[in-house]
């Protein structure tokens, strides 16, 4: 019906709303504000913050594997529970938990389509009573690199003339912008975009109105379009690697893409490597 | 260190350092909650706002400027509690505030919360984001006082 290559990885709003009483499923909330889960989520949802719980809080990296595995035995998830992850902004940090989970080897992941604004949209029930789940002995699975790029894969992958996406927005990726004005932590002492990327805005992907995924034969249209074919191995890169967790989900999952990497270190790396290729203005 | 601080900031500021881990978080969520909606006729003037990069949380700044000093009056979308809990305190702890007490007012002060330990330092970039604006306000406010105390200068005013 979607037309979607592996469309059991999303679930509808409807669905969830079914489910909210089965123990097989675990409702993860993963925003980018740290306190919006707070305000009320949706019943029976745990929250995971990717800043705080999904990062290692000294070295730029993610929890490892033993870290991984006691936030899931504290959320109650275990081996064969169904993680369903929905959040804020067209579930951008929704899709950046679920790519670490899979990073991680759980086999049962899925997002709803629409997040937050979707539910809230179709006033949907919602509460601030935070749940507790019993705790499980979650045992995960060695990080999957398939998924993950890093700066050296980058260089390889231009070398090999591969695709890389780059999903921010035009001013980002043309070096019109560097950082965001204020926010000097956060920045790149250089502008523009790895050379040799094509600009394809995460948002894009979906429909601003309800925040749901667009149409397969939508979507394939705008990646083919600029072509990125299923046939390619391809990376994705925004600026700290949330918005191209977005985009690695639409490319691998609902247009099934079997080589689709995110590259997590993204512009707020390659902007401040010495001697890394950089492109300045609209052409890759 | 605070005695830059207008009363009410210095106050909020020491609530804050008193509360420990979740207490702190809980606050903030409490003045989240507490910002009120923007008054009607300062929509028009957020709708004509430039468009700020995605990665941002769009915040609405607007300070009206009384005989008995600043009035802030902030628009922070309702996804942003974070935010909209910086941008209540600030609204709470520089009411009345003349121009020159915000410039006095140190560019960290909010450090001394310790909110850093349970949001992590990037995060108070929100924080640091509105006191830069705040600071640029006041002192165009400044910057306009003193040229209307010699007209002559008046029309060097420039942004009006």
């Amino acid at each position: 019906m979607s037309g979607y290559v592996y469309p059991e990885y999303l679930v509808e709003t409807e669905w969830v709303q079914e489910h909210l009483n089965d123990p097989k499923v675990r409702l993860v909330e993963s925003n980018e504000d740290p306190l919006l889960y707070e305000t009320g989520h949706i019943p029976g949802a745990v929250k995971v913050d990717w800043f705080t719980m999904l990062q290692d809080q000294i070295r730029r990296e993610f929890i490892s594997q033993e870290q991984f595995e006691a936030l899931c035995s504290s959320l109650g998830i275990d081996s064969d529970t169904t993680v369903v992850f929905y959040g804020d902004k067209n579930n951008w940090f929704a899709c950046y938990a679920f790519w670490l989970f899979e990073y991680y080897g759980h086999p049962h992941l899925r997002i709803m389509n629409g997040g937050r604004q979707k539910w809230t949209q179709e006033g949907r029930p919602l509460t601030t009573e935070v749940p507790s789940y019993p705790p499980t002995s979650y045992k995960a699975k060695p990080a999957n690199r398939s998924v993950r790029a890093f700066r050296d894969d980058v260089f390889r992958h231009i070398e090999q003339g591969l695709p890389l996406v780059d999903v921010r927005s035009p001013q980002e990726y043309t070096g019109e912008l560097i950082h965001m004005p204020n926010y000097p932590q956060e920045g790149a002492l250089r502008g523009g975009h790895i050379k040799g990327a094509v600009n394809i805005p995460w948002a894009s992907a979906v429909n601003p109105e309800t925040g749901v995924f667009k149409s397969a034969e939508e979507l394939r249209a705008l990646y083919e379009g600029k072509g990125l074919t299923p046939d390619k191995e391809i990376i994705a890169y925004c600026r700290i690697g949330e918005r191209s967790s977005h985009t690695w989900f639409v490319l691998r999952y609902l247009l099934g893409y079997p080589n689709v990497r995110n590259y997590d270190g993204s512009w707020t790396e390659w902007g401040n490597l010495v001697g890394a290729p950089i492109e300045k203005g609209p052409n890759p | 260190m605070s005695e830059a601080l207008l009363p009410r900031l210095a106050e909020i500021v020491e609530e804050f350092r008193w509360c420990e881990g979740r207490e702190k978080l809980e606050l903030l969520l409490q003045y989240s909650r507490r910002l009120p909606p923007l008054p009607a006729w300062l929509i028009p003037q957020r709708d004509s706002m430039e468009p700020v990069p995605e990665c941002m949380t769009p915040v609405f700044l607007f300070i009206e400027w009384t005989p008995s000093g600043a009035v802030l009056h902030f628009d922070v979308p309702a996804e942003a509690p974070t935010v909209r809990g910086y941008a209540a305190m600030v609204a709470e702890g520089l009411r009345g505030a003349s121009p020159e007490q915000m410039l006095a007012l140190p560019a960290d002060f909010y450090m001394a919360m310790g909110l850093h330990d349970v949001l992590t330092p990037q995060r108070l970039n929100g924080m640091a984001a509105i006191v830069a604006h705040l600071k640029r306000l006041a002192l165009e406010q400044q910057r306009q006082r003193l040229n209307s105390a010699h007209p002559v200068h008046l029309q060097d005013a420039g942004n009006r």
